[in-house]
């Protein structure tokens, strides 16, 4: 079956590995451009946010390319996200289009039913229990790659001697990691991935600014959503640290998967948990980058994202009170590069100017 | 005994009978806000974050309209009344699950707020702590609490009846909550249309944020059917027929009575009031919309209102859907 699944980051490579490799053929998504927003905004609901709009356009792009079968995520809520699918379906038929979306609701809440379409998933591609089994581990081996790569790139960006190298390097290794087919492979190939990386011409004299990245999910990690915001900070010499990560559910490899409890963080500020979405992760995230240190925390969310909203009317009494600064970008069809950039540099000045002062006070009282 | 303010929005419209009946059974005085006006919409938008949807903004200008002249607000933090969805986990609108703390960190010189937090998903019991909670913060003592609940749970049970005979809130409060108030239909006795009207409480019930919507049906001699009108057996057997229920209540209830009342042969019409930048409406409107025109062949009018809505505006199209449907069943 010709099965294709939405555009989030790097993790094409690996979801485009699995269908292959269960006997499906994979229409890849492309990434979301002029094009994608363009088609989605005019077939969405004005008011429904970015993510679902840029995934619309998705959607109708690879239903051109032929796609049948559209795999998503679905969600208990109480968020918007985990009725997408269902609107999507609905857009979909009313537009004539004969494609199914199937969305896996997490095993937590529907396990029957989490099977059910994986069962199906397995039959029409027309592998082994045991084989597909098998497949989804390497699948989760490459995501794990993926991420390791990139939070390297973060962080050595903002050091890179020569402009628009570590993306350079960073597609190098991804494509190494595309190519691999065994735990091995993908083990080989993210070494020597990071080799690839931690090989370039570094500055360490450079001490780079830090900042946290929090808010919606989609935005977050879609680059293309955000107007590869990570990447324009690390070109601007700020290293960054992202709070969400495909894979940063099971593991401790960022900071905040390092603490405990994030809604425990947040429950000085918002006695409530969860209120759908990243809300009350991202008034827990502001929360524990202040303790570690960072200069400052980007906030990204989709224009009227309910749960982000919420969050950014209790933000500055976090920001105040930890004395870190936090940037809302609030993300629509209408925000351009130019703007972000701008916008970014005059944080970059601020926290700069902050570390300045701090500085020099702590120089003072040694004196 | 304390004055307990209590804003006239967001969850008032269904639930204002029980809370006064319970404070003043307390021996407390309750003081509601006044009506939305001009004045409450710009304090809501001054002092309540930009990006938040009209009817939070005009809670905050409730709360604000209270301030002064109360001891406490009552800003309960609503998550859920029932256990319902394909998990069970339906809950209010994000945004009510936020709203203490968003009142308490964007307004600065607020008395204190009751802010206990409403969750029945394990079962209606769960009220009896919330009371008592309350009786506590107030120094109310535990039987005094139980005895006010029961009367609350009372009035309450009267006003949701009232609803359910299509009495319309404002009056069906004042029957419920004043003892021997005599029944004076704001409906039409012979209408010459029947339209369901479709939305949030805090939207369809706010003359002033609906620009008068109500009563420029009742001049047309239109008689309205809102979802609160339903039982909820009766909507939830409706919300099995879609392939996943939402997530927020209100929505659920929206929707659900909407695809009630398309099976209804008497209805002549649907109007769906949607708040401006409302979250859930993004998705509520199309859904409505999509299955109107999939189940029936009735007319579907959205009206969006946000803090610029004009009065005419609104009669116009309003006043050219009804023209429409009078045509409509001319030419039936
Ligand atoms: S979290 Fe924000 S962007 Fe995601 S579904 Fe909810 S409102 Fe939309
Ligand atoms: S349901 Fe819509 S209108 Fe109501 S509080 Fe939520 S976002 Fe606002």
């Amino acid at each position: 079956m010709k099965v294709s699944f939405p555009h989030m980051g790097y993790s094409p490579i690996a979801f485009k590995w699995l269908l292959e490799n269960i006997g499906h053929e994979c229409i890849m998504p492309p990434e979301p451009s002029k094009k994608t927003l363009d088609l989605g905004v005019r077939y969405s609901p004005e008011f429904a946010c970015i993510p679902f709009k840029i995934l619309t356009g998705t959607y109708l792009e690879v239903v051109e390319a032929g796609a049948e079968l559209i795999l998503t995520s679905g969600g208990m809520g109480p968020c918007r996200a985990g009725y997408y699918w269902v609107m999507h379906q609905y857009l979909l038929e009313e537009l004539g289009k004969d494609v199914k979306v199937m969305a896996f609701e997490l095993p937590l809440c529907d396990l029957k039913d989490f099977w059910k379409k994986l069962r199906y998933l397995r039959k029409t591609g027309g592998v082994s229990a045991k084989e597909f089994v098998e497949k989804v581990k390497i699948t989760w081996e490459k995501i794990k790659a993926i991420d390791d790569l990139e939070i390297r790139s973060h962080e050595l960006r903002p050091l890179e001697t020569k402009r628009g190298e570590t993306t350079r390097k960073l597609d190098l290794a991804l494509d190494m990691v595309d190519q691999a087919n065994t735990s091995e492979q993908i083990e080989d190939a993210r070494q020597e991935g990071l080799k690839l990386l931690n090989a370039m011409t570094l500055d360490k004299s450079r001490n780079p600014l830090k900042v946290g990245i929090i808010g919606e999910i989609y935005v977050v990690l879609e680059p293309a959503a955000n107007h590869y915001l990570q990447i324009m900070l690390g070109e601007m010499g700020v290293q960054t640290d992202r709070s969400i990560y495909l894979s940063s559910y099971t593991r401790k490899n960022t900071i905040v998967n390092l603490e405990g409890d994030i809604f425990k963080m947040a429950q000085p500020y918002l006695n409530e948990a969860p209120i759908g979405g990243h809300g009350v992760n991202s008034i827990g995230e502001t929360v524990l980058y202040a303790k570690h240190g960072f200069d400052g925390v980007v906030q990204l969310a989709p224009f009227a994202c309910i749960p982000e909203i919420v969050a950014k009317s209790i933000i500055p009494s976090v920001s105040r009170d930890l004395d870190i600064p936090v940037l809302t970008m609030f993300i629509d069809e209408q925000t351009g590069k130019a703007g972000v950039q701008t916008r970014l540099e005059a944080f970059v000045d601020l926290m700069e100017y902050k570390r300045e002062k701090k500085f020099s006070k702590e120089e003072s009282l040694v004196i | 005994m304390a004055k307990i303010g209590i804003p006239r929005t967001l969850a008032y419209f269904s639930y204002y009978p029980f809370w006064e009946t319970f404070f003043s059974q307390l021996g407390h005085e309750v003081v509601v806000s006044s009506p939305t006006s001009k004045a409450i919409l710009d304090k809501g938008v001054k002092e309540a974050v930009n990006d938040a949807c009209i009817p939070i903004k005009i809670y905050h200008g409730h709360v604000a309209d209270l301030a002064g002249r109360v001891d406490f607000i009552f800003c309960p933090r609503m998550v859920s009344v029932r256990k319902y969805g394909d998990f069970g986990t339906e809950t209010f609108c994000p945004k009510f699950l936020g709203l203490p703390d968003m009142v308490r960190l964007s307004m600065s010189e607020l008395p204190p707020i009751i802010d206990v937090r409403v969750d029945l998903k394990q079962g209606r019991k769960a009220m009896d702590q919330v009371c008592q909670e309350i009786g506590r913060l107030l120094g109310n003592p535990e039987k005094e609490v139980e005895s006010a609940q029961k009367k609350a749970t009372a009035v309450q049970k009267k006003y949701d009846r009232l609803l359910q005979q299509e009495i319309l809130p404002d009056e069906a409060m004042t029957m419920a909550l004043t003892p021997g108030a005599t029944p004076q239909s704001s409906q039409p006795v012979q209408p010459d249309l029947k339209i369901a009207v479709l939305g949030y409480p805090y939207t369809i019930y706010d003359h002033y944020l609906n620009v008068g919507l109500l009563s420029i049906l009742r001049k047309e001699n239109v008689k309205v059917y809102t979802q609160d009108m339903l039982r909820n057996k009766t909507m939830n057997k409706y919300g099995q027929t879609l392939p996943k229920n939402m997530f927020w209540y209100y929505s659920n209830r929206a929707v659900n009575a909407t695809l009630y009342y398309l099976d209804r042969p008497d209805i002549d019409g649907i109007i769906h009031v949607t708040a401006f930048a409302c979250g859930p409406d993004s998705m509520v409107d199309r859904l409505m919309e999509i299955e109107t025109h999939r189940r029936s062949k009735l007319p579907f009018l959205s009206v969006a209102i946000d803090e610029h809505t004009a009065e005419t505006g609104v009669r116009t199209r309003v006043e050219a859907f009804l023209d429409m449907l009078r045509y409509r069943r001319e030419s039936l």
